[in-house]
């Protein structure tokens, strides 16, 4: 290895680094600040080394990694979510398992799996980073021993992730026997036998169910139900936000998407889970439930700028639209399960019933949640509705005429339960102000929520950040 | 003039207005009138002065977005209702108002800070941001301070305007990419907009987008439905600001984007967009009079008032063979806006008092009032006749010049929305009837007649009825110069 590609590794080179040593060092300090103040550590390192790293410019890593602009945007992104997710599971966790000190470092690798996935160029980095993901999530979402929720929707995600993975690899073996490539390369998508078609179908089918699209999307609602707060907004966010940014540059650099039956598929699952994960989410009373199935249609949303990738839009800018999305949906799932987190330190706090007053009772709490709220109903003065605009943007530009009606359609009844859960806050206002157990939880959402509405108001750097990074993507 | 300094002085101030509900209760109705009365004495100095204003700041230049923000005649006018009532809104609900005061005048400056952006916004996309930023201030005073069924009537309005709002984004973007792919520059600019040349089935449609955008928000027959909810649910600021304001937005719509973008799918479109009119005002006219609520006569009187409008805008005629804007029916529906903007706000405001002192708002439990309050009896006789059309008074003035104008482009459209002015004569008087006049009903309790607050505002709304009624022709001229613009010759 030379030295700008060591260079271009430092975020993983840190990260991996830090997460060795802090299992080393959990063994002799078990005391949760110090841990976290390792971890916080660690990931601010990361973040810290990835302007290091950028200055080594595009390095290709013997086909497996590609550790670019668009890598290093996502790095960034996955880093700064983990850092909310290792702030508020501080005083969360260690009221519900014994232990605490193992679950940052399941943290500090699901991120390291993540970023693994944001530069992957070959499927053996791809599914290299896929399990080191899933494989640390397993034990996050079972980590509280105290009940049995967490360890139901465990298994469950356990069972059903690893069919989807065990497709997606039966898919690539399919790939490889008919092209001879591991590497993503246009040859990946341009022969149009029968076998490279099922292969490709068979990834693709793992990665909707990574996205959780319908009709790969059963074990969403459960998983999210039961799994613990903190980090149901992790997978919600950087789970899927990874197997996104993966799905973009594969779709970018294979041309799988000119495979017609592909694109076609591909729109209906788009068009179908717009549509199913609006509808249904209008029939929950269980907020985590609600954003479980409102991230089913998040998901098809974000597949039009997968699908504009092969339209008139092109790569750039169905990748700009990919980052800028992923990076408005990070900020409102994060902020919306981070206020059930702080909400929930004793006890959980998931019917939308006992949200009624929260205005009153906890009106900086509140205002985060609606914030988030409208910003996933993209609504204006929001990140959301940028976010939105880009894909509205990127549909007219491309074309896709069909994805941008359902686009329409699904924000329209979208719109009815974010309200829900906007209007059942401002109820009961007799009830009178209660004060915060904590500063840490309530600082963390109150960043998160400004983010959401400082983004949407001033957009500008974050489009500048996106359009930079994706300079030559796709090429 | 600084307009961006106007919009966010006014979010400046509903942010301080809300915090300061913890030092003294009544601090944000404090605080919230002195905006309005400080932001308007503002924008009058500037329209008896130099008179123009345009400000241009890069804001998104990926998509070619800037903040462009203009007053211009037409503007101006609307900018200083808006902010008259405003102040009218805080006086009507100075005593409503007892929980959580400070977040309600945040609310009620936001709605109006956004009304402003949507009156002065020559971007397409900070006029659609703009719009949906005036939407949540708006639900939250519906559904926060509503009355007993505030939570289907806030999340109706809700639904009705951000649906449209979205269809109005799509045919937003949709114009843009078009100019985009035969300019090859991406804008959002007005001006530049103007000059799109769309392919005649495309201009169509997209001008649909807009149109069901306006058409809902103003509201015309069918898509009012939200509005006799919204409007009697809402608390009585919440109400003078919808009927005044809101409503208002729609009809500007029209005059500034609809038919200035789209003239030649304008003008086909013109007949049903008259019959729109012609309908809202008999079917509004009708809904009144079957009213028994107050809050609810007034609400269906406003989709009546409205149809007027939608008959003024959309009167092209024909002059030496093509096609014309008809100035003078444009005119009458701009007069009609600020007249109705008046009448209407002092008649919830009326409705809130009666609602506040009663507790109730179903006309059979009224009676004989006059009586016990004989000044809210003489300022109600004041405003239900003004809104019947009197001549001498603002709304007569309006819908005069509409008929005269919309004469020359349709005559059994405009014969049909006469018969509308028959309508609000029967339903005006039957509320004026059944509330203040009549034996007094022996189950109301003694209640307090209007003080020197609410009699002042009241006052002022007065005159400025019988200034546009006698003299409406200053009015005319602020407004000209934007209607001759329009004044495209179409073949």
């Amino acid at each position: 290895m030379t030295g700008p590609a060591l260079t271009a590794l430092a975020p993983y080179i840190v990260l991996a680094g830090g997460t060795t040593l802090m299992l080393l060092a959990v063994s002799f300090v078990r005391r949760g600040p110090v841990t976290l103040g390792m971890t916080l550590a660690i990931l601010l390192g990361t973040l810290g080394s990835i302007g290091f790293a950028a200055g080594a410019g595009t390095q290709h890593l013997d086909r497996f990694l590609l550790v670019d602009g668009y890598a290093h945007f996502f790095t960034a992104l996955f880093v700064l979510a983990a850092v909310a997710t290792a702030v508020l599971t501080h005083g969360y966790v260690d009221r519900r398992a014994a232990q605490r000190e193992e679950f940052h470092i399941l943290l500090l690798t699901a991120t390291l799996g993540a970023m693994t996935m944001a530069a992957a160029a070959h499927f053996g980095a791809f599914l290299l980073g896929m399990e080191i993901l899933s494989i640390s999530l397993y034990a996050m979402i079972a980590y509280p021993d105290r009940g049995r929720a967490p360890l139901e929707a465990s298994i469950k995600y356990l069972v059903l992730s690893g069919v989807a993975s065990t497709t997606i690899l039966f898919g690539m073996a399919l790939v490889y026997g008919e092209t001879g490539t591991m590497a993503f390369a246009q040859a990946l998508g341009s022969d149009g036998s029968v076998l490279l078609r099922v292969g490709q179908g068979m990834i693709l089918a793992g990665l909707a169910f990574k996205l959780s699209l319908v009709p790969f999307h059963m074990w969403t609602p459960d998983v999210y139900q039961g799994a613990p707060a903190p980090v149901t907004g992790f997978v919600a966010t950087v789970s899927k936000g990874a197997v996104a940014a993966l799905l973009l540059r594969y779709v970018a650099t294979t041309d799988v998407l000119s495979l017609e039956s592909l694109f076609f598929g591909l729109s209906l699952i788009a068009v179908v889970s717009m549509v199913a994960g609006n509808v249904l989410a209008l029939l929950q009373d269980n907020l985590k439930r609600l954003l479980a199935y409102s991230s089913i249609a998040h998901m098809g949303y974000l597949l039009i700028a997968v699908l504009a990738v092969a339209s008139a839009a092109g790569p750039e800018m169905a990748a700009e639209t990919g980052m800028v999305y992923l990076v408005g949906y990070f900020a409102m799932t994060l902020a919306a399960f981070g206020v059930m987190t702080v909400l929930s330190a004793d006890e959980d706090v998931e019917d939308l019933a006992d949200y009624e007053g929260l205005f009153w009772r906890r009106p900086l709490l509140a205002a985060v949640l609606a914030a988030a709220a409208l910003s996933l109903a993209g609504i204006p003065l929001t990140v959301g509705f940028i976010a939105k605009f880009y894909l509205f943007a990127a549909g007219v530009q491309g074309s896709l005429w069909l994805l941008v009606w359902a686009l329409v359609i699904g924000s329209a009844i979208g719109v009815y339960y974010y309200l829900r859960i906007v209007f059942s806050m401002t109820r009961q206002m007799e009830t009178d102000d209660e004060s915060a157990p904590s500063w840490w939880g309530p600082a963390t959402v109150a960043v998160l929520g400004a983010a959401i509405v400082v983004m949407g108001v001033y957009p500008t750097p974050l489009i500048d950040a996106a359009r930079e990074a994706i300079r030559a993507f796709g090429g | 003039m600084n307009i961006l300094a106007l919009i966010l002085l006014m979010l400046g101030a509903g942010a301080v207005a809300g915090l300061s509900e913890k030092f003294h209760p009544a601090a944000p109705k404090w605080i919230s009138l002195a905006t309005f009365i400080v932001t308007l004495a503002w924008v009058v100095a500037f329209i008896v002065g130099d008179g123009y204003a345009n400000q241009h700041i890069a804001w998104i230049p990926r998509f070619g977005i800037n903040i462009v923000l203009s007053m211009d005649g037409l503007s101006q006018l609307l900018v200083a209702l808006t902010l008259f009532l405003g102040i009218v809104a805080v006086v009507s609900s100075w005593t409503e108002i007892e929980r959580r005061p400070g977040f309600f005048q945040f609310n009620i400056l936001w709605v109006m800070a956004g009304v402003v952006g949507v009156f002065t916004a020559l971007d397409l996309f900070l006029f659609f941001f703009f719009w949906e930023v005036m939407l949540i201030p708006m639900y939250f005073l519906i559904a926060i301070w509503g009355h007993e069924d505030k939570a289907y009537a806030s999340m109706k309005f809700f639904l009705f305007t951000q649906i449209s709002g979205l269809l109005m984004l799509f045919a937003i973007l949709a114009l843009v990419y078009l100019h985009y792919s035969a300019t090859g520059v991406i804008t959002f600019n007005y001006y530049d907009l103007l000059d799109a040349d769309l392919g005649g089935d495309i201009a169509f449609y997209v001008m649909l987008g807009f149109f069901a955008a306006f058409v809902v928000k103003l509201p015309g027959v069918p898509f009012h439905t939200w509005l006799p909810d919204a409007h009697t649910q809402a608390p009585t600021a919440g109400s003078v600001i919808l009927a005044g304001i809101l409503l208002k937005t729609g009809a500007y719509g029209l005059i500034r984007f609809v038919v200035p973008l789209f003239p030649e799918a304008s003008a086909d479109f013109a007949v049903w967009a008259m019959f729109l009119g012609a309908l809202s005002i008999l079917y509004g006219g009708f809904m009144a009079y079957s009213q028994s609520d107050f809050k609810r006569l007034v609400a269906y009187s406003s989709v009546a008032h409205m149809g007027f409008v939608l008959l003024g805008v959309f009167a092209f005629h024909e002059v030496a063979g093509s096609l014309v804007v008809n100035e003078l029916a444009v005119q009458g529906a701009v007069v009609t806006m600020v007249a109705h903007g008046f009448s209407t706000a002092a008649l919830f405001m009326m409705a809130g008092a009666l609602q506040e002192r009663l507790h109730t708002r179903e006309m059979s439990n009224m009676g004989g009032l006059w009586t016990r309050a004989p000044r809210m009896g003489a300022v109600t006789m004041f405003f239900v006749v003004a809104s019947v059309g009197m001549p001498g008074l603002g709304n007569f003035v309006g819908e005069f010049l509409v008929l005269v104008g919309a004469f020359k482009a349709n005559i059994p459209l405009t014969v049909a929305g006469a018969l509308g002015v028959v309508v609000a004569a029967v339903y005006g008087l039957c509320l004026m009837q059944r509330s203040f006049q009549g034996t007094p009903n022996a189950d109301v309790p003694s209640m307090r007649d209007f003080g020197l607050r609410e009699m002042g505002v009241m006052v002022l709304m007065m005159a400025g009825l019988v200034w546009i009624g006698i003299h409406p022709q200053e009015l005319l001229d602020l407004s000209a110069p934007v209607v001759q613009t329009l004044w495209v010759v179409l073949p």
